[in-house]
């Protein structure tokens, strides 16, 4: 008998409508943007150009900064109630057109199918429907008085979750009473389009959301206007620190959720097969643009030979390609750009002396795409054991004892999550007691809630999102 | 770890013991796994490949007290042929019958490749002396059994007298010789994951050709996750001694779409290798109706009566 293929089995993209061009949103509806000027998205899986969307400029911003100062006139007026019911409205139609969300999610952002289908939208829609039952009990949040929103909230969002990021950040400040400027990323910027569209739909007030597409120069007005009295940055470590550098000398909140390195620490009493699953879902989920991606293997070394023959076999299974199709397990790499900085990276690992593997997958002629890739033998000082790759690319150290695998895991400038393989119940809390990470998973990773609190240690960033803490990166504390 | 000579499946008890020492399961993640292998969409020309993998992976069952040779009959022709109006559908793998009822399905299927498998061992209770264990068990063979369908002995491996259990396996298995031997586990009573992948860990070096989920007699009979374990068994059997054992699901599968879904497993946690009568097979009573009427769905678009189909 032949071998069984999966015939494709492609989600249509017919559901969605994507216009040629887009101006930005502001005062409750679309129109030109001062600029002029235009950047293409394209789609990374085939590079066809999806649409153009305004290139943001300082004169916008200030547009922006004018139709949210008129927004939070009638915002701030409203009791927690009220707000609720947009925040609850908004959390329904995203259910309600989840298909057309994800859809448009991978066609822009290139993530397969079914993670935007399984994965980002459930969790935008339980955002939103979370942070909503929040807005009318905020005196309950927190054990203080006079609890006060910012007042006009800069958000500056990445293009690895496109949608889910802006449910993370405009969720939380909407509900505790801010109004907000969005800047999507630059390659990702649909989803964000459509979600203000629901905005109208809605009938949200003028100038509560607004949204100035564009590329860095759009942040970086964002950042510097006067009248914002909040940003919150979801990005590069290279970039929050500017952004802390510009934000030094005024009075502004500022969170910032950055990158990380995180180990996932493998002892040799964990249920092996099910750790390599975890190992895997860890790295390659989202083609590893995940700032909280399991991307450096702490392995005991006593179990290492065992374990990278069954992870290797296992990597050999991951079906790369088309991300339309329903069975593909990874899809393309955002971009051009970050396809350039994964494959130099990947190299010089090589050059380094890491043992490199990578899956006989046969990679699409068009679109930007990398194979899974493990690096045994990366030794700590390797730019590949240090750096944040972004990428579908792990990296194995081993350890010999408990402490040294601490030791092998807090070695690193970042601090954002963390991933322990034990069954053993007291080893799990010993070691996470001692992991510098803002989040530690035992025995599964890559789980979220809106109800648990997200953020990292050292240059991961500082400021919480998701749950009761997630209230505090929107409300001020005067007491 | 290497096989015994005598035997050429056999793991010696000390392996064994090795093999099964401190194995560890987590439910959650099997759990999470088997469920995203559920989630993959097999359609069009995959579909009907599967559809045709499945008929030739049946073994065609019925093990009734009320059992007759005119049932048998009726069953081994449907085997031999499941759809009389497609000559594009295949024979069935085999028919698993009671020993009684061995030398009849032997005669119906004597020109066919449908092979005959018999329970044996005291199935499916297996609470029996190791000696009447090994007469059914002979009895079927003389009988002209292919293949053999032994229970393992659970009073043994609740007990914790894995040895027992091990030693009853390597008697019926010498008893078998080359014909071929197929474990039942019966998950349903080991319940827990970790009790599912030690029985498999010891049937197959106690040298099975098989392990298989369930008698089909009791009410929890087969699941995907048992499936899931027991080829992680058969993959870590085979990195350690290099056999290649194969799995038989039964108990519970009645459509084709959960069918599809035990094949999936198979292809990525063992490869497509597996995806033979050699090495994967489905016990099915009804299981086979519902693929056939897949089957002229696909060919026709019409979903067709049962009546269409013969009876088995």
């Amino acid at each position: 008998m032949n071998k069984w293929e999966y015939a494709e089995s492609i989600e249509s993209s017919s559901i969605v409508n994507i216009e040629k061009k887009y101006g930005i949103f502001i005062d409750g509806k679309f129109q030109n943007a001062n600029s002029k000027k235009f950047i293409k998205t394209i789609s990374p899986s085939t590079e066809e150009v999806l649409s153009s969307v305004s290139l943001g400029n300082e004169i916008d911003i200030n547009s922006a900064v004018e139709s949210a100062k008129e927004g939070l006139k009638i915002w701030s007026k409203l009791s927690g109630t009220e707000r609720a019911k947009y925040l609850f409205k908004l959390a329904r139609l995203i259910q309600e057109r989840s298909r057309e969300f994800a859809v448009l999610e991978t066609l822009d952002g290139g993530k397969p199918i079914k993670e935007s289908r399984d994965f980002d939208l459930p969790q935008v829609a339980a955002n939103f429907f979370y942070f909503a039952g929040w807005a009318d009990k905020l005196d309950l949040s927190w054990n203080a008085k006079g609890l006060k929103p910012y007042g006009i909230v800069g958000q500056i969002i990445p293009w690895n979750f496109p949608l889910l990021m802006l449910s993370w950040k405009v969720a939380p400040a909407l509900a505790t009473g801010n109004v907000v400027i969005l800047k999507p990323a630059e390659s990702t910027p649909l989803t964000a389009i459509l979600f203000a569209e629901l905005c109208q739909e809605v009938g949200l007030p003028p100038g509560v959301f607004n949204l100035v597409t564009g590329d860095g120069s759009t942040g970086a007005a964002l950042v510097k206007h006067p009248d914002i009295s909040k940003i919150a940055f979801t990005g590069s470590t290279g970039v929050g620190k500017y952004i802390q550098k510009e934000t030094a000398d005024r009075d502004i909140g500022l969170t910032l959720e950055l990158g990380g390195k995180a180990a996932n620490i493998v002892f040799n009493d964990a249920a092996i097969d099910q750790a390599v699953e975890g190992v895997v879902n860890g790295i390659f989920f989202n083609q590893g643009h995940v700032c909280c991606a399991g991307s450096r293997l702490v392995l005991q070394e006593d179990i290492h030979d065992e374990f990278v023959t069954k992870l290797e076999k296992r990597m050999q299974s991951l079906r790369v390609g088309n991300p339309l199709d329903k069975n593909t397990d990874i899809g393309a790499i955002n971009s051009k750009d970050q396809l350039d900085k994964i494959t130099s990276l990947v190299n010089e690992g090589v050059e380094e002396g890491g043992t490199i593997f990578q899956t006989d997958c046969e990679l699409p002629q068009n679109g930007f795409w990398f194979k899974p890739t493990l690096f045994t033998n990366a030794q700590p000082s390797y730019r590949i054991s240090r750096e944040e790759i972004f990428g579908p690319v792990l990296t194995t150290l081993t350890f010999r004892t408990p402490e040294e695998a601490i030791e092998i895991s807090n070695n690193t400038e970042y601090g954002l999550s963390a991933g322990i393989w034990t069954e053993k119940g007291s080893k799990i809390l010993w070691t996470a007691d001692r992991l510098q990470a803002g989040v530690i998973w035992a025995n599964t990773f890559n789980k979220f809630d809106p109800s648990s609190p997200f953020g990292g240690y050292k240059e991961s960033g500082f400021g919480r999102e998701g749950g009761r803490h997630g209230l505090l990166s929107y409300l001020k504390v005067q007491s | 770890m290497s096989l015994t000579k005598e035997a050429q499946n056999i793991l010696n008890w000390s392996d064994t013991v090795e093999l099964i020492d401190n194995l560890r399961v987590d439910e959650v993640g099997l759990k999470e796994r088997v469920a995203s292998l559920a989630t993959r969409s097999i359609k069009k020309d995959s579909k009907l490949q599967a559809l045709n993998y499945i008929i030739s992976m049946c073994d065609l069952t019925t093990l009734e007290g009320e059992d007759t040779e005119g049932k048998i009959g009726q069953m081994t022709a449907k085997a031999i042929r499941p759809d009389p109006s497609n000559d594009e559908v295949p024979s069935v793998a085999a028919v698993c019958v009671y020993p009684a009822l061995v030398s009849k399905a032997k005669k119906m299927t004597q020109n066919s490749n449908v092979k005959v498998a018999s329970v044996s061992s005291y199935f499916p209770s297996g609470q029996a002396p190791l000696e009447s264990k090994i007469l059914d068990t002979q009895f079927a063979i003389d009988e002209g059994a292919d293949e053999i369908d032994i229970v393992i002995n659970r009073k043994a491996f609740f007990e914790g007298d894995y040895r027992k259990m091990y030693d009853e396996i390597v008697a019926l298995k010498e008893v078998c010789k080359s014909v071929h031997l197929k474990t039942i586990l019966e998950v349903g009573e080991l319940r827990t994951y970790e009790n599912i992948k030690k029985a498999s860990l010891i049937s197959l070096a106690a040298g099975s050709d098989f392990i298989k989920t369930s008698t089909g007699k009791i009410s929890n009979g087969s699941s995907r996750e048992a499936c899931y374990l027991m080829a992680k068994a058969v993959w870590d059997y085979k990195t350690v001694t290099g056999f290649k054992a194969g799995i038989k699901v039964a108990g519970g599968i009645r459509d084709s779409k959960d069918a599809i879904r035990y094949l999936v497993i198979v292809n990525e946690e063992l490869g497509s290798e597996w995806l033979n009568p050699d090495y994967f097979r489905f016990g099915a009573s009804s299981l086979v109706d519902d693929v056939l009427k897949q089957i002229k769905k696909l060919k026709t678009n019409a979903y067709q009566s049962s009546y269409y189909f013969p009876r088995g």
